[in-house]
């Protein structure tokens, strides 16, 4: 019997209980809430037992006014076989954001790691080769994280002459 | 009967320098003769990573039509190019590939600095975009713009076309050069 949101939602409740909270269905995609250090068991589990081979996404949001649990990994899977997708997310607190990483059951994951933690300063604990990616090697701070001014008063690579400012 | 093969008759060219001439001899300093023939035979180098670069496409196209004023043949090594034209937003990450670039052409060379984003940054106020690629190597032109039309890309090209035929031959021996290539941490 082909997956629905329901059934998965059934499933997975009843592998692992009322750890896995917030269930929702936003544009009728399932997503829900995992435990931190319990996000490399729900996604193993999801891909042996039911399908969800492809990741198609991981990436991160800060929620400065969440305390405790400031930054989030979003998991995007997709099983192919019968084409369903879900996104599943976990919380860390900004001070320590230490996430389990899912280079071992995706590759795919190990650039968009990579990036993540470049982005948000995720500290992907086995992760191969955790550097940065996309912005310079000398930066050394997070700039997707949001907790900066929007104008910098302390920047000087912005000439203000040329501006009017 | 008309011939098959019709010639152009419009061929027009450069005026020549200011200089003496007589029965049988001409003379006007070299660095006027040098001028000119470095002002139109500029051969182009494209660093177009974004929007701005269609626009200098189409200036190379043949609407708009560089090779009017002698630059038709781009080079894709920096090599064997004089002129480098930057078009498009240049993240931080990409200063030193361009920084390379700029260093593995040969003097003399000149380099225009095409749209906002090249100039200053453009509307790309942000932590990954260089704020002017003037902050790497050393810019002849701006064109401002965003994008700037192929004419104004042409103008910017007139415009350098100027500076080279006025440049005095000695120019990048100079001290004040050599202070400008220092200031760029380039020997
Ligand atoms: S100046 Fe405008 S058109 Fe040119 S690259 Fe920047 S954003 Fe694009």
């Amino acid at each position: 019997m082909a997956l629905t949101n329901e059934t998965i939602q059934e499933k997975l409740t009843e592998k692992f209980g009322e750890q896995l909270t917030e269930w929702e269905v936003p544009y009728g995609m399932l997503t829900f809430r995992a435990p931190a250090e319990m996000n490399l068991k729900v996604l193993q589990h999801l891909y042996d037992a039911m399908g969800f081979q492809f990741m198609t996404d991981l990436t991160g949001v800060h929620f400065p006014d969440r305390k405790g649990e400031e930054l989030s990994v979003v998991y995007h899977l997709h099983n192919l076989v019968d084409n369903i997708r879900l996104r599943m997310k976990i919380y860390v607190p900004v001070e320590k954001p230490d996430v389990y990483t899912a280079t071992k059951l995706f590759s795919t994951a190990n650039w968009m790691e990579r990036e993540t933690y470049d982005f948000f300063g995720f500290n992907f604990v086995g992760h191969p080769n955790l550097i940065r990616i996309l912005n310079v090697d000398e930066m050394d701070y997070f700039p997707m994280r949001k907790e900066y001014q929007m104008e910098d008063p302390t920047r000087v690579d912005k000439d203000d002459e040329m501006f009017g400012r | 009967m008309s011939r098959p093969v019709q010639y152009n008759t419009k061929v027009k060219l450069v005026e020549a320098p200011e200089g003496y001439s007589g029965e049988g001899f001409y003379s006007t300093s070299f660095d006027k003769v040098v001028g000119m023939a470095r002002a139109n035979s500029l051969w182009p180098l494209p660093f177009a990573t974004s929007c701005c670069g269609i626009e200098f496409m189409a200036t190379m196209g043949s609407n708009y039509d560089l090779g009017r004023f002698g630059a038709e043949r781009m080079g894709f090594t920096p090599r064997q190019c004089d002129m480098l034209l930057v078009a498009g937003t240049i993240s931080k990450k990409m200063g030193p590939v361009l920084r390379q670039v700029y260093l593995q052409m040969a003097e003399p060379r000149w380099v225009i600095a095409i749209g906002a984003c090249a100039s200053s940054g453009g509307i790309f106020d942000s932590y990954s975009v260089l704020q002017g690629i003037d902050q790497v190597i050393p810019v002849d032109v701006y064109v401002p713009g965003c994008p700037p039309r192929p004419e104004g890309i042409i103008d910017g090209i007139l415009k350098l076309q100027d500076l080279v035929k006025g440049e005095s031959l000695r120019r990048r021996q100079s001290d004040q050069y050599k202070g400008l290539m220092e200031s760029y941490g380039i020997d």
